[in-house]
């Protein structure tokens, strides 16, 4: 690959911008339609939720979006659940799982490990364009006969199999099993260029131990995928196949629509366990790239090691390794054998370990640091709050005596939104402003990033922090309305409360786009390392040339968290408070972190 | 109209923020800053701000408690739930605590140690020892979590040894409605399946099936008796639901295909739990809390629970299958 980059260097606006095999323009492109795609999740739950905090109320906003969903500006109960269905696939895949994954996936990798490109730019470019396709087809999904997809993310047979038990279980269900099924092709492609470049591109010098936390964390998210994402293609094959082809893999002894279905043998059982098979390492899937890029901020925004990188490194592999065997505790009140659900709450507890151990290493990190709050930083900080907030709910919710009564109920909403969406989207959030300048050359306003974690962080908690409460007064998840409930119908005073928060925040997103786009455009020029950090990509040159650095690749000396390192006499040792990789260590000095 | 109006309001906020911005820069190049730094002020304002946060994080936290506390779900009303109450309680001594002390110390640090030039960071880049404090602490508290969750779990899946006392009752869903069956004097349900639907028999019961014959089916309500272990069995006809009885702590999925169960003892009867809600019209519910389909908000039936003998009135009053 070395010896070919220049012969790329001129090329016409298709192959630059459109087909291109460069990782930097290729990350750009999965960050733009991440965030597209997000932007539409997002729209999506404000309709919802306006439809929540004023049940039956008529809004011009859900009249103008809805159209022919909505009569009157009032969304029809199926549509609330196709609504929520494709807000849930939209922001776990496309948005946190290939947006963020592909985005900074793409963009560090090569740049962090000292490689010109990805192993295979082809596979790579591959990989942005079934993923393209797969989200066009999602979308068209949304306009089809029957609306799109509305069995709830997690499309459990038989509601998703069958249309006559919802409209959205037609055409809609159809192209949404296509639609993922491209997903997991385009995922595969880009999880196995990721481990390959990582194993066999890395520079000279740069051993494993010297590799920065976001290269660790991509290359285990990277084998999750892999390991995963293959077991949901055959879920959906399976229900493809029952849908259409008349198969029993998931159905068995069905009355409906006046008629005893022919399917038999069947258990949706067996779709829940392929489904969680990969759902929930696909909870670490979408949250470790975040912890990643939250390290590599941390440390260097507090001119500081990481601390305890080796166990950091652990936590990360213990954290994948865990989440492969845990994914039962999904399934506590399905019928399965109790004795299964004593051994998930066992595995799917002993995560809270390994977890802790990150979240009090971020916390030492900080601890007698020298902290510049960039947007960046702001953002990182904010994940490690709601990584600790979310994550403590995790241990009743993992526990099978206690999920019992709160399976299901807004207690999981809220659990799972702060602890993965929150900070999955921190994580990416703070990638964004902290490399902006590596992917634009340019940097984005403080001010305006300043503004928008403030209101986002205060925002989001006023979502989901309110919906704990929700949970344990017993209201269940996926309700077009509470109100058919006496029970519930106390609860419309925290359901507007949280609409209002959802509301506000949405509209603190526009901060962001506009920032985004005004500095890619006109923002201030970057130097080539703005943050004064140490890993590889801030030794390439602002402008992008294919092959990353315009002579050798430059060789690694020493691990990329040598902050604010003195000598005996309490003096930086380059003169600065950071050094470089690509510094030779000097005659006394010991490399990591000694 | 409308729309045109909107494009060209939503145009010209973008142009003035643009020109605002650039206006900005300029300024503040020109006072010879590098635009992009953070500058003190700033960073000493986004230090306080951290503090400011913390307090008013909490500030929510206690307001929720306060104001939504009267609204979680009463004590429970079946003896397996007043051990996982006390098991959650437990629990959130471990976690609150954790979130509080954790959350001090993030948001602290931040503050504490905002950027000072004349400062230097301290290269600290571990220690085995306070790592493996924190690896232990946790490990020890959740093996008491895990050892007491685990035993709960067990007693609770545990069904009702068939010998004793007890009450059989087989519940099914259909979108969006909920029915029941009683055992009858026999004490056994007789054999159902959905290639028996036909006509008023909408459970599917098998008539020919000797135990069928004094099954009691029941719609809109079920009564059961304070003080004694009912075991559900539920069944599906069409999609998956899942019957949820929160005042009592119980929750099973309904699988088309699968035969599901649950037990509990309830504890508190309608008439009482009343009075403890000060409701007048308070009434125990079981709800649909698996998505089923349109109308899957709106799926429920009523739950009396009463003494032994009104149960039984109750009971008797109800035809059996074979007189319909």
């Amino acid at each position: 690959m070395s010896a070919t980059h220049h012969h790329h260097e001129e090329q016409d606006f298709l192959f630059k911008y459109i087909f291109s095999q460069d990782h930097k323009m290729i990350s750009k492109q999965f960050l733009i339609t991440g965030f597209l795609m997000g932007f539409i999740g997002m729209v999506m739950s404000t309709l919802f939720r306006l439809q929540l905090g004023f049940p039956g109320e008529s809004f011009w906003a859900i009249d103008f979006f809805l159209g022919s969903w909505a009569e009157n500006g009032v969304m029809a109960p199926d549509k609330y659940l196709a609504l929520v269905t494709m807000h849930g696939t939209i922001m776990v895949f496309f948005l946190l799982t290939a947006g963020l994954s592909g985005t900074f996936s793409n963009l560090l990798i090569p740049l962090q490990i000292g490689a010109r490109d990805m192993a295979s730019g082809f596979l790579n470019m591959l990989s942005y364009w079934f993923f393209f396709v797969s989200s066009v087809i999602m979308l068209i999904s949304l306009g089809v006969e029957g609306g799109a997809a509305s069995a709830g993310w997690t499309i459990y047979p038989p509601l998703s199999a069958l249309p006559q038990a919802i409209p959205g279980s037609g055409l809609g269900m159809t192209l949404w099993l296509v639609a993922m099924a491209i997903f997991i092709a385009s995922s595969l492609l880009g999880s196995l260029n990721y481990i390959v470049t990582i194993l066999n591109l890395r520079t000279k010098g740069m051993t494993m131990t010297r590799l920065p936390l976001t290269i660790w964390a991509f290359l285990v998210t990277a084998i999750l995928g892999v390991l995963s994402f293959p077991v949901l293609l055959s879920a959906a094959l399976l229900l493809i196949f029952d849908r259409s082809f008349g198969t029993s893999f998931y159905l068995s002894d069905i009355y409906i629509g006046g008629q005893v279905l022919e399917h038999s043998g069947g258990s949706p059982i067996l779709f829940e366990h392929l489904f969680w098979f990969l759902g929930h390492p696909e909870v670490y899937i979408v949250l470790l790239p975040a912890l990643g890029i939250t390290s590599e901020i941390v440390s260097t925004m507090s001119r500081k090691p990481i601390f305890g990188y080796r166990a950091m490194v652990t936590s990360i592999l213990a954290i994948a390794f865990l989440s492969v065997i845990v994914w039962g505790h999904h399934m506590f009140v399905t019928g399965m054998n109790p004795f299964l659900g004593a051994v998930f709450t066992f595995t799917t507890l002993l995560i809270a370990i390994p977890s802790a151990v990150k979240v009090f290493n971020y916390i030492t990190t900080l601890w007698k640091g020298n902290i510049i709050f960039s947007p960046a930083m702001l953002f990182s900080i904010g994940l490690v709050s709601t990584f600790i907030s979310g994550g403590v709910t995790g241990l009743i919710l993992g526990d099978s005596a206690l999920d019992i009564n709160i399976h299901d109920t807004y207690f999981v909403v809220g659990h799972f939104h702060i602890v993965m969406g929150l900070s999955a989207i921190f994580g990416m959030f703070a990638g964004v402003y902290h490399w902006f300048p590596k992917m634009f050359g340019r940097m984005m306003n403080n001010t305006l990033g300043f503004f928008h974690f403030w209101i986002t962080i205060v925002c989001a908690y006023g979502v989901f922090f309110p919906m704990h409460f929700l949970g344990l007064a017993g209201v269940p998840r996926r309700y077009y309305t509470n109100s058919e409930f006496p029970l519930f119908e106390n609860m419309i005073d925290i359901n507007e409360l949280v609409t209002w928060f959802a509301i506000v925040a949405a509209f603190a997103q526009l901060l962001f786009v506009f920032n985004f786009f005004y500095s890619a455009l006109r923002g201030p020029r970057s130097s080539q390392n703005p943050w004064r950090a140490n890993s590889l990509e801030w030794t390439a040159p602002v402008e992008h040339i294919h092959g990353n650095w315009p002579g050798e690749i430059p060789e690694v000396h020493r691990w990329a968290y040598d902050y604010s390192k003195v000598d005996e006499n309490g003096e930086y040792i380059s003169g600065e408070d950071f050094i470089s990789q690509v510094v030779p260590l000097g005659p006394n000095e010991k490399d990591g972190g000694h | 109209m409308v729309a045109l109006v909107a494009i060209v309001a939503v145009l010209l906020i973008v142009i003035s923020a643009v020109q605002t911005l650039k206006i900005a820069e300029l300024w503040a190049i020109n006072k010879g800053k590098v635009i992009y730094e953070v500058t003190q002020k700033q960073n000493k304002v986004q230090a306080l701000l951290m503090l400011v946060f913390l307090v008013a994080y909490f500030a929510f936290f206690a307001w929720q408690v306060w104001k939504w506390g009267d609204l979680m779900l009463p004590v429970s009303a079946s003896e397996h739930g007043v051990v996982t109450d006390r098991l959650l309680n437990i629990t959130y001594a471990f976690i609150i605590p954790v979130f509080v002390i954790t959350h001090i110390f993030l948001f602290w640090f931040a503050y504490k140690y905002a950027y000072n030039p004349n400062r230097k960071a301290t290269f600290f880049s571990h220690s085995n020892k306070l790592e493996l404090v924190w690896t232990i602490i946790p490990s020890i508290a959740l093996t008491v979590l895990i050892l007491f969750g685990l035993s709960s779990w067990n007693e609770i899946m545990t069904p009702v040894d068939s010998e004793k006392e007890h009450v059989l009752i087989e519940v099914q869903a259909q979108q969006f409605s909920w029915s029941a069956r009683y055992a009858g004097a026999d004490g056994k349900l007789g054999r159902a399946g959905v290639e028996f639907i036909e006509g008023v028999n909408a459970m599917g019961v098998d008539i020919k099936d000797k135990n069928s014959k004094d099954d009691k089916i029941v719609r809109g309500e079920i009564h059961l008796p304070v003080g004694i272990p009912v075991q559900f069995v539920f069944r599906s006809i069409d999609v998956i639901h899942s019957a949820y009885m929160p005042h009592f702590r119980a929750q099973m999925n309904c699988v088309p295909g699968v035969k599901t169960q649950f037990n509990f003892v309830p504890t508190i009867t309608t008439e009482e739990m009343k009075k403890i809600t000060n409701n007048e019209d308070f009434n125990y519910i079981l709800l649909c809390n698996k998505i089923c389909g349109a109308a899957h908000y709106n799926m429920q039936m009523d739950i009396i629970v009463e003494s032994k003998e009104d149960y039984e009135k109750w009971l008797a009053e109800q035809k059996q299958f074979a007189e319909n």
